[in-house]
């Protein structure tokens, strides 16, 4: 234990422990976007899908064991996260008590800049997110097991607003992950200069599917549009930026 | 050679000694008339004089060599460790302001807690060098020089530990990064001589203990944002940083992670 406590104290140390855990975060938001992926195939497949977690590893583990087990370990992994990218920060306010009058950024991105502020903005949606549809509390119409209709009401009350805020966490936590993905690589020393135009791709696409993917559910619930469609939307907007 | 001149409005920091609260002087007159064709540092000895002859303190700032390859100079000019071009401030010259339009320059020491502000635009960088004490070299008994070729080393290795050799410790990488953090600087050290068959012996020793001292002495952490690369005079990449990361695992696993290896 003294070894894992040493590893922990040095900024290195730290830093890894954010990229495993963060690695572990974007494992699950992708698997949890590919299981919500079943509302575009309709009702009974979603509801079927969210039943079927409950008897995950069955019959290996008991009704909701696996599931419960997931959820510790992403709750774990979550407060880790959280945890040491506030001792990192306060580290870094610590490295510099002066602040400078002028200071210009000449590399970073938007993306890279944000990462503190913007995750704070995903730790608040994901508190949202559970209390919407997990818990229910949070959603004016919410019967415990109907998650297609859960899904579908919960994004149209109050004229659409929570469907507004869905999209702008995404777009808050594909920011994150755009910087995060790669940075995964070079904190654990998997990057060197023949890689790093591909990890860069790499975490760009993971960002850029997270974000359309997981968008194009508010949109289906709001306006049943297919996903083939918002892909559609997204390139006719990218097009107007010039991409 | 044409004589353009350029009139300044420069705001540097003044600070008489650590213990000195100090703040932002405006000079206006003394920055009058300066040629774009002098180096940054030149016009600050422009100033300077035109100080002394008013019988006023002038302004300390660091130099030695002024080739930049000694790493000695260093201001944090307009917000940016060592101005506008990627150089060392001594090779920074006026008319990079002139053809950018710029006349008000800010002029600011490197500020971290690691790096204390000594007088004005001085501060005292014995931190890097207690990193280097920490481990930044490799332990050979001394005698004759060896016969040269006696030691093949691949060329892409002999460049690459070159790369990193070229860090000349200006601090320009904690000045620029956010965190005020040193990793790009202690990495560029240890990948230099990581990359070296003489380096191999104390590899993992010296990635633990360069990089506790680099904690110790109040650096700040890496956020992968790249700030220090752009700004470092020598370019030196990010890839060191990596490599530094992936040494101080395999470290840390092979030597069971003592505190104190």
């Amino acid at each position: 234990m003294t070894g894992i406590a040493s590893f922990y104290q040095r900024s290195i140390g730290k830093k890894v422990v954010m990229a495993l855990t963060g690695a572990f975060l974007l494992f699950y938001v992708v698997v949890h976007m590919w299981g919500n992926f079943k509302i575009f195939l309709g009702q009974e497949q979603l509801d079927h899908y969210a039943e079927g977690l409950k008897t995950l590893g069955d019959p290996l583990f008991a009704e909701e064991q696996v599931l419960w087990l997931f959820r510790i370990a992403l709750l774990a992994a979550f407060l880790l996260h959280i945890y040491t990218a506030m001792q990192l920060s306060h580290m870094a306010s610590r490295g510099r008590p002066v602040a400078y009058k002028q200071r210009k950024d000449v590399q970073a991105n938007f993306a890279s800049r944000m990462m503190l502020l913007g995750g704070i903005a995903v730790l608040l949606f994901v508190i949202y997110h559970l209390m919407h549809f997990t818990i229910g509390v949070a959603h004016s119409d919410f019967v415990y097991g109907e998650v297609f209709n859960n899904v579908v009401r919960g994004f149209q009350e109050f004229m659409g607003i929570p469907a507004i805020i869905y999209i702008i966490a995404m777009i808050f936590l594909s920011m994150h992950i755009y910087h995060g993905a790669w940075s995964i690589f070079q904190t654990l020393g998997l990057n060197g200069p023949q890689y790093n135009g591909v990890l860069r791709g790499l975490a760009t696409l993971i960002a850029v599917v997270v974000a359309i993917g997981n968008i194009s559910i508010p949109l289906y619930a709001l306006f049943a549009l297919s996903p083939v469609e918002v892909t559609g939307w997204f390139q006719s907007i990218a097009g107007l930026f010039g991409f | 050679m044409s004589h353009d001149t350029m009139d300044l409005t420069l705001h540097v920091w003044r600070q008489k000694s650590s213990k000195d609260s100090g703040g932002f002087v405006t000079y206006v007159e003394e920055a009058r008339g300066i040629s774009e064709h002098m180096s940054f540092l030149e016009m600050l000895d422009v100033v300077n004089e035109k100080l002394i002859e008013k019988n006023e303190d002038p302004i300390a700032f660091d130099h030695d060599c002024r080739e930049g390859i000694c790493g000695m100079c260093g201001l944090m000019i307009n917000g940016i460790a060592h101005g506008p071009d990627q150089t060392t401030t001594c090779q920074l010259h006026m008319r990079v302001f002139k053809e950018q339009g710029i006349t008000d320059i800010t002029i600011e020491p490197w500020r971290a807690k690691a790096f204390p502000v000594i007088k004005d635009l001085v501060v005292d960088r014995n931190a890097f060098e207690m990193i280097i004490q920490a481990g930044g070299y490799i332990s050979v008994s001394t005698g004759s020089a060896p016969d040269a070729n006696s030691l093949p080393i691949p060329k892409e290795n002999a460049d690459k530990a070159m790369d990193g050799a070229s860090c000349i410790g200006c601090g320009a990488c904690v000045a620029a990064c956010p965190n005020a953090s040193a990793m790009l600087f202690t990495s560029a050290k240890i990948g230099h001589l990581g990359l070296l068959p003489q380096g191999q012996v104390e590899r993992d020793d010296r990635v633990l203990r360069m990089v506790n001292k680099m904690d110790e002495v109040g650096f700040g952490g890496c956020t992968n944002i790249g700030e220090c690369s752009a700004v470092c005079p020598k370019e030196i990449g990010l890839e060191f940083i990596a490599r530094m990361n992936r040494d101080l695992i395999r470290a840390s696993l092979a030597k069971g992670d003592s505190k104190k290896p």
